[in-house]
């Protein structure tokens, strides 16, 4: 075995400063610490907080991340292009198709190939669907932060519905792995549009019936309302995006400001905003879009185009050289690939900007002064992935 | 020396059979309600079937779960205080055992008479909250002292609304007698009408509603389960339990509600009487142990209902709901029933 070079040496030593660091801060100063994670059951996934605790009052909190660093920008620099996708499928696993939807459309951009008609409204169909497939799943998983054990059964049982029809076409349910430079892998199974129909019939019965059992129910109010409030500018510079800036008032939804090759602007549908910037606000403008994202659906089933589903693309992809930054608007928010080709098979450089990392970055600063249990409501309202963060 | 069915016991015949079915009485209400309602109308609320496997229709659930329980190594943790840490379960299921004893389950069938019965329920309910705190501190975790400092401070005040809750019961019954506050019922008047009694859920149905609130509240169960709150504090007190001490502070979590649906029955709901039917009969005897135990399916429909409904309060917000809200109710209850009993 050969001796460690010095800067493998400089990278352990740093490495051991930054345990001591958090180590130091949990053994002495004032108060109590609580260190939440990373095996928590709230944390959904291992995300660690380091809390100093007043009796039930949050001093500060510390996210501490990378328990579940996988390395995809780096593992995408030796796979081929259609090969990326299968990884960043990963990233967000509750919103799987909408993953693939950015890096495709920038490779796209590269290459100067448009996908044609349906395949775009298929990829937004599926894009909404795996929306509504994650989203269901925080409707029903933020009462169970909060203690209700009822709904998240309901949303587990509803999402089926949703995940069954992405199966249908996609052959996966959580890596449809199903997007290709240049269009689609194939086109709808039949029957599929009226099954989808009525699943998206079935989804908004889930959206009510979700407001009625938690967004109607009192203590469900007491808890969110008025915690965690996020202010529009405050969260502008922490650079939240989605739901939860637009649950500050902020009118900002890429999926009608940059509809980049996809079939939104085609459809008529509404973004949600709520001005309170609470918990409560959070949860209500998901809720919105949830259902709000069933009429996309609808809309865009009815008027799908006939035609192709891939365009012209040669068979073995090379990408010329460049650089691409295409975002879209995800479950979670704003998520972004910027891609640099060097004219290779394989991408030479991906750096992903996914939403939850940046929406996580306000928690030190959104959980001062808090109680204990508001630390779960605000991070359950925050609404990450843990795939989304380190990815 | 009493009769049962007008057959002269010994006394230490009688004891053996009251030994017996003490047990039963705790042991069968949790094993039912475990079963029954937890798994089977939990599973039902929430559009699952439940358990299906163990034995026809699941039906052998229960067994499986306490096989496996027992199978479990008993572990703990290191720096635990060893002695108060094995103790505090027992002590968190003697005071179940103790609550039970005053229950009446016919004219006959019965503990104890205690003449201050539900007075001492109440106060043998408050032993469960030293074995909380005993789990909580012996385990040397954060998450368990954080969990059984909130069940003390919750505890502590739903005690007061429980209590107020219950003095309306007691001054319409003119006892603390559980086995009178029957009978009370069985030959009361609601304003001079007779004709079914006088169950006291139609005069005193403020009372059973606080009364069902602050049971759920010393139960630890949502909308006030904070203290085992498992998405803040894993389980609280519980966290560092396993095996066989789990099961115990298990079954007390069941059997108390159990017990606390019987004692609410027989406040609220007439204990082992049937409106109509002669409450002096024989036959109650018989008959009661089965209505009692309806009357407490009922009340613990109740209780899961809102369990598997409900989000749970925060800690400052439960406490402003017993005092600013419950209390103040429960004394506007006590006055305009002491108002009445006087005026009427």
């Amino acid at each position: 075995m050969t001796a460690p070079s010095e800067p493998q040496q400089l990278a352990y030593i740093a490495g051991q400063a930054a345990d001591a660091r958090v180590n130091v801060d949990i053994e002495t100063g004032d108060g109590m610490i609580l260190n939440m994670g990373p095996q928590h059951p709230a944390t959904h996934g291992t995300l660690r907080i380091v809390a100093k605790l007043d009796g039930e009052q949050v001093v500060s909190a510390e996210p501490i991340m990378g328990y579940m660093h996988r390395g995809y920008e780096k593992l995408t620099e030796v796979r081929t292009y259609p090969q990326v996708t299968t990884l960043v499928n990963r990233i967000d696993w509750l919103g799987n198709f909408a993953n693939e939807v950015p890096f495709i459309l920038a490779a796209e951009q590269l290459m100067e190939v448009e996908a044609p008609p349906r395949a775009q409204y298929i990829r937004t169909i599926l894009f909404e669907m795996s929306r509504i497939a994650n989203l269901a799943l925080f409707l029903g998983d933020m009462a169970v932060q909060l203690g209700a054990t009822t709904p998240v059964f309901y949303a587990f049982r509803d999402r089926e519905h949703v995940l069954n029809q992405i199966e249908a076409v996609t052959g996966g349910r959580f890596h449809p792995n199903f997007d290709r430079i240049g269009g689609l892998k194939d086109d709808l199974p039949k029957g599929w549009i009226d099954d989808t129909k009525a699943v998206m019939g079935k989804l908004r019965t889930f959206c009510d019936e979700m407001e009625d059992l938690v967004v109607g129910n009192e203590i469900f109010q007491t808890r969110t309302r008025g915690i965690g409030i996020i202010p529009a500018d405050t969260g502008l510079e922490y650079g939240l995006s989605g739901a939860n800036i637009r649950a500050s008032g902020v009118d900002w939804d890429l999926r009608r400001d940059n509809p980049v090759g996809l079939a939104w602007d085609k459809v008529d549908w509404k973004v949600w905003t709520h001005p309170d910037g609470d918990s409560f606000a959070r949860y209500w403008v998901r809720l919105q879009e949830t259902r709000e994202a069933t009429y996309i659906v609808d809309q865009l089933l009815d008027s799908i185009p006939a035609g192709p589903i891939m365009a012209k693309v040669p068979r073995i992809i090379k990408v010329p050289e460049g650089e691409a930054y295409v975002a879209t608007e995800n479950p979670l928010g704003e998520m972004g690939y910027y891609v640099v080709s060097k004219g290779d098979l394989v991408p030479f450089r991906v750096k992903i900007r996914s939403a939850s990392f940046s929406n996580i970055s306000i928690a030190p600063w959104l959980l001062q002064g808090v109680y204990v249990p508001d630390i779960i409501t605000i991070l359950a309202s925050l609404y990450f992935i843990l795939g989304d963060i380190d990815r | 020396m009493t009769s049962v069915l007008a057959v002269e016991l010994s006394y230490w015949q009688e004891t053996g059979i009251r030994m017996l079915i003490g047990l039963a009485a705790v042991l069968l209400p949790a094993g039912t309600f475990v079963y029954v309602y937890l798994f089977k109308m939990m599973s039902f609320m929430q559009s699952r079937l439940g358990p299906m496997e163990a034995g026809p229709y699941g039906s052998m659930q229960l067994l499986a779960e306490v096989g496996k329980f027992f199978q479990k190594e008993d572990v703990i943790p290191e720096r635990a205080d060893r002695p108060v840490f094995k103790m505090a379960p027992f002590v968190v299921l003697v005071s179940t055992f103790l609550l039970v004893l005053v229950l009446p389950a016919g004219p006959d069938a019965y503990f104890v008479d205690l003449d201050v019965g539900i007075f001492f329920a109440l106060a043998v309910s408050s032993i469960s909250v030293i074995g909380i705190l005993m789990a909580g501190w012996s385990s040397a975790n954060k998450y368990s002292l954080l969990g059984s400092l909130r069940a003390t401070g919750q505890l502590i005040a739903y005690e007061l609304p429980l209590v107020l809750a219950v003095v309306g019961v007691v001054i319409q019954a003119g006892t603390l007698n559980m086995q009178q506050i029957v009978f009370a019922q069985a030959d009361g008047e609601i304003f001079g009408w007779g004709g079914i009694g006088n169950p006291y859920i139609l005069t005193q149905f403020v009372g059973f509603a606080l009364f069902l609130i602050a049971v759920q509240a010393e139960l630890t169960q949502p909308p006030f389960d904070m203290p085992v709150a498992e998405s803040e504090l894993v389980t609280g007190y519980l966290t560092e339990y396993s095996g066989m001490r789990f099961l115990m502070f298990f079954i007390g979590e069941f059997a108390t509600a159990g017990v606390f649906s019987g004692i609410a029955a027989v406040l609220f709901l007439g204990g082992w009487w049937v409106p109509g039917l002669d409450s002096s009969s024989d036959w109650f005897n018989v008959l009661g142990p089965a209505v009692l135990f309806g009357k407490m399916m009922f009340v613990s429909f109740l209780i899961f209902w809102f369990r598997f409904t409900y989000p749970r309060f925060r800690e400052d917000q439960l406490q402003k709901l017993a005092w600013k809200v419950l209390i103040p109710l429960a004394l506007a209850n006590i006055a305009v029933t002491a108002v009445l009993k006087v005026a009427v």
